[in-house]
């Protein structure tokens, strides 16, 4: 078991995002117990508490739940775009495992965001920027990664658009021009154009029409067999998670209510919670 | 009414009080010790429009001592109109003698020019800057640029850069082309030319920049590395003059004007109105080498 | 020296000032008296002394002379020359609570306490043009001066009277929003160092102070329009005198003289608070030297709309308000263009002759590809 305990790729320990301020009982007055996030005490919210999980390389794991169960909070915090209020999170390629990233300065958070991780956000204006070319918005993490050579830069923008079915004569539009499929996938070439070793999904397919869904989902799966890529994969829609996902885990008002394999998850859920998530699973 | 005695009387000396000089002094003192880092100051009002070298003049006033000879240019050249009311107003202010002569000069102002003659260690030059902040370009927010220079987050700079080329096959900056400052700071380098640009990397000289408007000042000490910002394949470039040549002296290793006369024909001439002067009269130059000049050739073959 | 010294541009720049001075007394007209620019362009000098950031009404006067009437340039001018004068003293905070009012109104209830006094308003005239100012005599002043003066009634004059604010009533009733004890109250000097935003509110409050009329006026105007509106409402507009008070050398409080000044509080909105919390009045503060209604009423606006920063509204934002109604720098930087940019624009010549020309190649490239491929 020594080499389960050491090879993991992200550890997260007692994760907490409360917004106001909290009084010493916030947390014991708040959870699924109460279904509720908001602290009667005190009106402090919440958002998550106590998440703790261990992600390998090469997995993929979910987070399910309904809106305001803080499934977003939590991959918001790890790629630092929210602030946490408590926790530590590590992460194996940075510093072999040995250093609080949550703590870490604005300068080192922008490396580790740009060369050891990678994001997708529902809303493809969160993670390009309309104002360049989708050449450019590759471009962008290449170059803060160091590469300055722009015929090397334009080659490794080809190819990510071309893992990514996204047309390359098109790599000198600008983003606002695409369909929104296609936006979503110029955010997965940008995400990976790195070779970070893990990268964030956040529900990526949600207001994608229903066909066009299928076919994100599908690059998704491919490029995570062809990569061996890492992922976090957040859903509200157990379907998403079935199809992609190896753990999962189920999150409400908060807190995790169950931890497992998705296949056992989905045969045989123990918490209440997910057994009516499950049993609404078209 | 109460007459105001200084006002009618006389100035002090170089217009601006003791107490401001000092801190202008103190804030390029900073503005020396990191290069190219913008430190804001106080910009006192001046009878100067906004706009029109108010920066310049601020750090001229604050160095220059009575024996400074000062020279004053726009565009390269002494008779520019504003030139000569800030040459009339720094001399009404300081009795200071005055001159066209690049080599005489001790303290030179400048607006959008380097001299085309290389200034040495005795010579300070003060650029007139109207925009000293090279990320306004991609960012419009003062709070976004100051935080992106504290961790000297330039991304979004070079990308634009990117985008240049890809659109029209180079990077489309003209004159205020960005550069590195010792390896750590963009900075602009006031709207000189391309021309002007590799003059400022390892020079013998002091290089101050004021932006009154914007209260701003910045430096690049002697021996300092200054580098145009470019890809290793996509390399930074200066006007080409190759076709052209002044038409009064027949040198082309210089940059020049371009002229138009009254039927609409094209000529052009030397830019630097001093350095044009030397060369007509064949008078001894010493003019600044960098690896973009040096190949070029001083004369056309064929007129030689 | 063997070079061609004289050049011409000094001799252009004389000719052309002298021009100027010829223009403007070319008119064989009697010189104006700065008595009677100070008495009869009242409201052009306090929007120079407001502008120039100096109260100093004679040479305001002689500012708007020599500038021809141009506001901008005669500001401008007052502070070029504000920055020649020692600072001796800080004055006291002046309390508009001692104002001597000429003139009170509050648009936000019907009777405050002390009335609504109208005081000097052309607000409640028709603009039509009074072609007999054209032909107005001493005798014709005289004569109305004397009618003025038989109306008044010595009896009813009383005391020099203050007056309590309308904000008072408010804050008795506990309508206005508690003071944010988070807010950054940095007391700078705007004319010492340079703003670094965001900016602390006396910042905000000391660069409206002595911002332009009409760009503060454009910004008010289109918060009222929706462009990020707070729904003002003027709480109280003041004019009047207010003391001055500076403290000698041995700490004792001495009176020096009296300015006026323009006062407005606007009860705004205030953003929405945490749930359970009322929907507080929050008060925009405006104030300038002399008598200047429309720049403090949009200063009050504006002082409240740079607090809502999420409307996102160009009102709303602190550092395009703050810096393009700077005046004199506006002003400046806008004539700038002026200058020669021949190199600037030259080196432009050289990138765009380039591009075109790298266009024509590729195209004929292309075109000789074609007719390869079609053989």
């Amino acid at each position: 078991m020594t080499w389960r305990e050491d090879n993991w790729l992200l550890r997260v320990r007692n994760l907490t995002k409360i917004y106001g301020d909290p009084g010493e009982n916030t947390l014991a007055l708040t959870g699924p117990a109460f279904n509720s996030n908001q602290c009667p005490e005190t009106d402090s919210i919440v958002a998550c508490a106590d998440i703790n999980f261990d992600l390998y390389p090469g997995e993929v794991l979910g987070i399910v739940g309904e809106s305001g169960s803080g499934k977003s909070t939590v991959v918001k915090m790890l790629y630092f775009d929210l602030e946490k209020t408590g926790g530590a999170a590590w992460l194996k390629p940075y510093h072999d495992g040995s250093i609080n990233i949550l703590n870490e300065s604005n300068q080192r958070k922008r490396y580790i965001r740009n060369n050891l991780m990678g994001m997708v956000y529902q809303n493809p204006r969160d993670g390009l920027n309309f104002g360049f070319s989708s050449g450019g918005n590759i471009a962008e993490k290449l170059i803060m990664a160091g590469n300055m050579h722009v015929g090397n830069i334009r080659g490794r923008a080809y190819e990510l658009l071309e893992k990514t079915e996204v047309p390359v004569q098109r790599m000198d539009d600008r983003p606002s021009t695409f369909s929104g499929g296609m936006q979503q996938r110029v955010q997965i070439s940008k995400a990976i154009a790195n070779n970070p070793p893990l990268l964030f999904l956040d529900e990526v397919t949600t207001g994608l029409d229903v066909s066009v869904q299928a076919k994100v989902l599908d690059l998704i799966r491919e490029l995570q067999n062809i990569l061996g890529i890492a992922m976090i994969v957040v859903s509200h829609d157990l379907s998403v998670i079935r199809m992609l996902t190896d753990r999962t885990i189920v999150m409400k008002n908060g807190r995790i209510v169950e931890n497992g394999l998705t296949d056992q998850i989905l045969q045989d859920p123990q918490h209440e919670y997910s057994q009516l998530l499950v049993s609404s699973l078209l | 009414m109460v007459e105001n005695k200084k006002y009618s009387n006389k100035y002090n000396f170089a217009f601006i009080d003791e107490s401001t000089k000092k801190e202008i002094r103190r804030k390029l003192l900073k503005a020396v010790a990191i290069p190219g880092h913008q430190v804001p100051y106080s910009s006192p009002e001046m009878p100067i429009s906004r706009g029109w070298g108010t920066g310049g003049l601020h750090i001229t006033l604050s160095i220059i001592g009575k024996a400074d000879i000062f020279k004053i240019i726009d565009q390269g050249s002494d008779a520019s109109v504003n030139a000569c009311n800030l040459r009339e107003f720094v001399n009404a202010m300081t009795g200071c003698e005055t001159t066209f002569d690049t080599a005489q000069a001790t303290l030179v102002q400048t607006r959008h020019r380097i001299t085309e003659e290389e200034l040495n260690e005795k010579q300070i030059i003060v650029f007139q800057v109207p925009l000293p902040e090279p990320l306004r370009m991609v960012e419009r927010y003062e709070y976004k640029t100051l935080q992106m220079h504290a961790e000297a987050d330039y991304s979004k700079m070079w990308v634009s850069l990117y985008e240049s080329y890809v659109r029209y096959g180079a990077i489309m900056q003209g004159a205020g082309y960005p550069v590195m400052v010792n390896g750590r700071y963009i900075m602009s380098p006031s709207p000189i030319p391309r021309w002007d640009t590799p003059n400022l990397h390892q020079a013998k000289t002091l290089y101050l920049f004021g932006a009154g408007r914007e209260k701003r000042l910045y430096a690049v000490p002697p021996y300092t590395d200054v580098e145009p910002l470019e890809f290793e394949d996509v390399n930074f470039e200066i006007e080409d003059f190759a076709d052209s040549a002044c038409y009064k002296t027949g040198f082309k290793k210089a940059f020049l004007d371009e002229l138009y006369a009254d039927d609409a024909s094209r000529k052009y001439v030397i830019s630097d109105s001093n350095f044009l002067d030397k060369v007509a009269e064949k008078q001894e130059t010493h003019q600044y080498t960098n690896k973009y000049i040096d190949q070029l050739e001083e004369y056309d073959l064929e007129r030689g | 020296m063997g070079y061609v010294a004289v050049k011409g541009g000094t001799e252009a720049i004389h000719n052309a000032s002298e021009l100027a001075e010829f223009y403007r007394v070319k008119g064989n007209t009697t010189p104006i008296d700065i008595k009677q620019v100070r008495s009869q362009m009242r409201l052009a000098i306090d929007k120079v002394m407001g502008e120039g950031g100096i109260y100093a009404p004679e040479y305001a006067a002689i500012a708007l002379k020599q500038a021809e009437g141009d506001v901008f340039e005669a500001a401008f001018i007052l502070r070029a020359f504000r920055t020649t004068l020692q600072r001796n003293y800080y004055s006291d905070i002046i309390n508009t609570r001692e104002m001597f009012v000429r003139r009170k109104i509050s648009s936000s209830f019907r009777e405050i306490p002390g009335g609504q006094i109208l005081g000097p308003t052309r607000d409640y005239t028709q603009r039509t043009l009074d072609t007999a100012k054209a032909t107005e005599q001493t005798a014709d002043v005289n004569a109305f001066l004397d009618e003025f003066d038989a109306k008044i009634n010595p009896e009813k004059l009383q005391g020099v009277n203050t007056f309590g604010k309308v904000i008072d009533l408010l804050k008795a009733g506990g309508l206005l929003k508690p003071a944010d004890p988070n807010e950054d109250r940095t007391l700078t000097d705007i004319t010492r160092e340079a703003v670094k935003f965001p900016a602390p509110r006396s910042a905000r409050l000391q660069m409206m102070a002595r911002a332009e009329t009409g760009g503060l006026m454009a910004l008010g105007y289109s918060s009222q329009r929706g462009f990020g509106s707070v729904h003002p409402t003027v709480g109280e507009l003041r004019y009047g005198t207010i003391p001055v008070n500076v403290k000698d050398p041995n700490g004792k409080k001495r009176y020096i003289g009296k300015i006026e000044v323009t006062e407005c509080e606007m009860i705004t909105g205030s953003r929405p608070g945490k749930k359970n919390t009322p929907p507080y009045f929050t008060i925009g503060y405006g104030l300038c030297f002399g008598h200047n209604e429309t720049k403090v009423i949009c200063m009050s606006t504006l002082d409240s709309a740079m607090r809502r920063p999420e409307l996102g509204a160009p009102a709303n934002d602190q550092e395009f308000v703050l810096y393009h109604t700077e005046g004199v720098e506006a002003m400046g930087f806008t004539n700038h263009l002026k200058l020669p940019h021949y190199v600037t624009f030259q080196s432009a010549l050289s990138n765009t002759r380039a591009s075109i020309l790298r266009n024509k190649q590729a195209n004929l490239e292309a075109e000789a590809y074609r007719q390869i491929q079609s053989v």
